[in-house]
């Protein structure tokens, strides 16, 4: 932390992760440039350079502004939100584990989602989504409440909750013909083939609103990480500023699933790594953002060229990065005796 | 709570009864219903008719497996319950099933296999992977494998497992197809071929589980309380394990992941019987297969004529369950 002073007006910056944030973002600009490269047409990256600046042919326009520029811009926008999201769950409950796709939060979404894909047809699916991970969310918070939230009974209702879900979404899938079936369960993965402006305008808009709120919010969420009682004589109102988070954070979570799918782990491990990379003892929204981004779009560029040409879902990829992970950060919590 | 041994022996053959009306209701209903007098003559008396091939090949099958599944599924939750000493141990929530599943996918879409014989060992070795990595790293630390620790583990381990899978069936329309059917947990698939390879296996678990009776009672009182009562602690963990391995692997390439059915019915005979494993086993062993076949007839009827798969049925009254344990252990402990 350091105090910046510019004439009568001072504010205080965090340098390390300022630094750790800017280094992160400009990594994420490299590796989707780098992306923009590769696909069944190998482009040079002056060529991309150029199409992008505007000077490039018709048909090089098409392909990288009208079909992989958007594709990497969700991954971004998408890999934002969800890091984002996670950062404020896992700050709210002082508990990395309570993450929106452990909590069932992804899961509510990718109910209603594949719920619109086979039966009401795929227009319905951000709206879908968004009540669905606000049912989910809420079910989880009600049944885990007990004169107070402890984290660990969140998860463990969380697992119990997605358990239901999840059966009910595999149940949707055998009703389905298989090709519905198909494209569900692509979209279950979490998956960025195919996405279209549309796609990036819907998560566009959902950070233009959501992230400012978020950051706004940051401070709240300092409070509310010392404890309620603490909280409550330095600020009042705990329980407000508590709900205002988990809706920005599930809206975060639900408006991401909606556009890419349940991709999983960003939002447990990003803010992980956020906070390891900038040795604070908790992560900025913004840093733990520039990892979930660099994440997905890192994972889509392996997912596309090392798999090519199966095309896997980049959910599959972060699930395979995230999952050890996630077993790491809980053998580490067991030995020095937090894990429960 | 029943106690002494002659009310807990007649308690035993009760269920035993709502077992029978379980099977003789699995025999009967579904798309078509039949009279006691049709399944009668169908077993006794097979005369090639259509009612009678239904029974013989399609209700006959399916009912068996129900029982082999519910014994294994309801026998493997109360060994895991004894050995970890764990109130939330199921062989679904802590990530058997999802080992065994993620074999027998691959097996059938990468390797081609296609015969139980062949795919249940695939099951086995998968949650024989799954159950050793997620007790290692459940174990570790100060307290052991705690509730919460395990259920953790579980838990990352179907997340990654589950991608594994589906890294699998999305490359391959046909094993997609097949996969779908299969993950929910159905007995629909049963035939008289499968039924008759899994049972063996079946059998060998229900005897290794149902020796280890008294050395669970010792576990419960702690390691080295167990210890010094004369039970060799590392012998009945591995046995146990094994014998889960053996259970819930057979169980997962029969059925497909069904969870929560050993996760309830252990409690449930608990509540009945008291903390007396020698009668635990036993009754969780009868009352297991009986609700799974109920489940199944239930899931045959409210959708009719389409059909709610079992797993669907045990998932829906089992995860309320799992919730209201949660809820009721003190906070401390979670």
């Amino acid at each position: 932390m350091r105090t910046v002073r510019v004439g009568p007006v001072s504010t205080r910056v965090d340098v390390a992760s300022l630094v750790g944030s800017s280094v992160a973002w400009a990594l994420t600009l490299v590796v989707g440039a780098v992306s923009l490269t590769v696909g069944d047409y190998r482009i040079p990256l002056p060529v991309v350079l150029d199409t992008l600046a505007g000077h490039g042919t018709l048909i090089l326009n098409d392909i990288i502004v009208n079909n992989r520029l958007p594709r990497v811009l969700v991954g971004i926008g998408v890999g934002t939100a969800f890091a984002v999201s996670g950062a404020i769950f896992q700050r709210l409950a002082r508990n990395p584990l309570v993450s929106p796709d452990l909590i069932g939060v992804n899961a509510g979404a990718a109910l209603a989602a594949v719920l619109m894909i086979t039966v009401f047809g795929s227009g319905w699916i951000p709206a879908g989504a968004l009540a669905g991970s606000l049912l989910s969310a809420i079910a989880v918070y009600v049944l885990a409440y007990r004169g107070g939230v402890s984290g660990y009974r969140l998860v463990l209702v969380g697992i119990g909750v997605t358990a239901i879900i999840s059966s009910a979404t595999a149940y949707l899938l055998t009703l389905a013909d298989i090709y519905a079936a198909k494209s569900a369960s692509q979209w279950l993965a979490g998956s960025l083939a195919g996405r279209t402006w549309s796609h990036a305008w819907v998560i566009g808009g959902a950070l233009v609103v959501l992230l400012p709120a978020a950051l706004a919010s940051a401070r709240q969420l300092r409070l509310l990480e010392l404890g309620d009682d603490l909280a409550r004589t330095l600020a009042g109102r705990v329980e407000l500023s508590r709900a205002l988070l988990i809706a920005i954070g599930v809206a975060l979570a639900a408006m991401a699933t909606a556009v890419a799918g349940p991709v999983a782990f960003v939002a447990l491990v990003a803010p992980q790594l956020a906070r390891r990379l900038v040795r604070e003892r908790v992560a900025g929204l913004l840093a733990a953002g520039a990892l979930g981004a660099l994440l997905v779009v890192a994972s889509d560029l392996v997912a596309r060229e090392i798999f090519a040409p199966t095309a896997l879902p980049v959910g599959v990829i972060t699930a395979f990065l995230g999952a050890p992970y996630l077993l790491v950060l809980m053998a580490r919590a067991n030995r020095i005796g937090r894990g429960g | 709570m029943i106690k002494g041994g002659g009310w807990r022996a007649a308690g035993l053959l009760l269920c035993g009864g709502v077992l029978a009306v379980a099977v003789l209701l699995s025999l009967s209903v579904g798309n078509q219903l039949f009279g006691a007098h049709d399944v009668y003559l169908a077993l006794a008396d097979f005369s090639g008719s259509d009612n009678d091939r239904v029974i013989r090949y399609l209700r006959v099958p399916r009912t068996v497996a129900g029982l082999l599944v519910g014994v294994a599924l309801g026998l493997a939750g109360a060994l895991m319950q004894g050995v970890t000493r764990n109130p939330l141990a199921d062989p679904g929530i802590l990530g058997v099933n999802a080992g065994a599943a993620v074999a027998v996918v691959g097996a059938i879409g990468v390797l081609g296999v296609t015969s139980l014989t062949a795919y249940v060992w695939f099951a086995m070795g998968g949650a024989l992977v799954a159950t050793v990595v997620v007790y290692l790293v459940g174990a570790i630390g100060r307290g052991g494998a705690t509730p919460v620790k395990l259920a953790l583990a579980g838990a990352a381990i179907s997340a990654l497992l589950g991608s594994v899978t589906s890294a699998i069936t999305l490359t391959d329309l046909s094993t997609l197809n097949e996969f779908r059917f299969w993950v929910v947990g159905s007995l629909s698939m049963a035939s008289g071929p499968v039924v008759t390879q899994a049972a063996p296996l079946v059998a060998v678990g229900i005897l290794l589980a149902l020796v280890l009776g008294r050395s669970l009672n010792q576990l419960a009182l702690g390691d080295e309380l167990a210890q010094s009562l004369g039970t060799r602690v590392l012998l009945v963990r591995v046995a146990a394990g094994l014998a889960v391995v053996v259970l819930a692997g057979t169980a997962t390439a029969i059925a497909g992941p069904i969870g929560f059915v050993g996760l309830a019915v252990p409690h449930v005979a608990r509540s009945l019987v008291g903390a007396d494993y020698r009668w635990i086993l036993p009754w969780s062993m009868v009352l297991a297969p009986a609700l799974l076949l109920l489940a199944d007839v239930v899931g045959r009827v409210v959708v009719r004529p389409a059909e709610l798969q079992v797993g669907i049925i045990t998932a829906l009254i089992g995860a309320p369950l799992f919730i209201a344990l949660v809820r009721r252990r003190r906070t401390a402990e979670l």
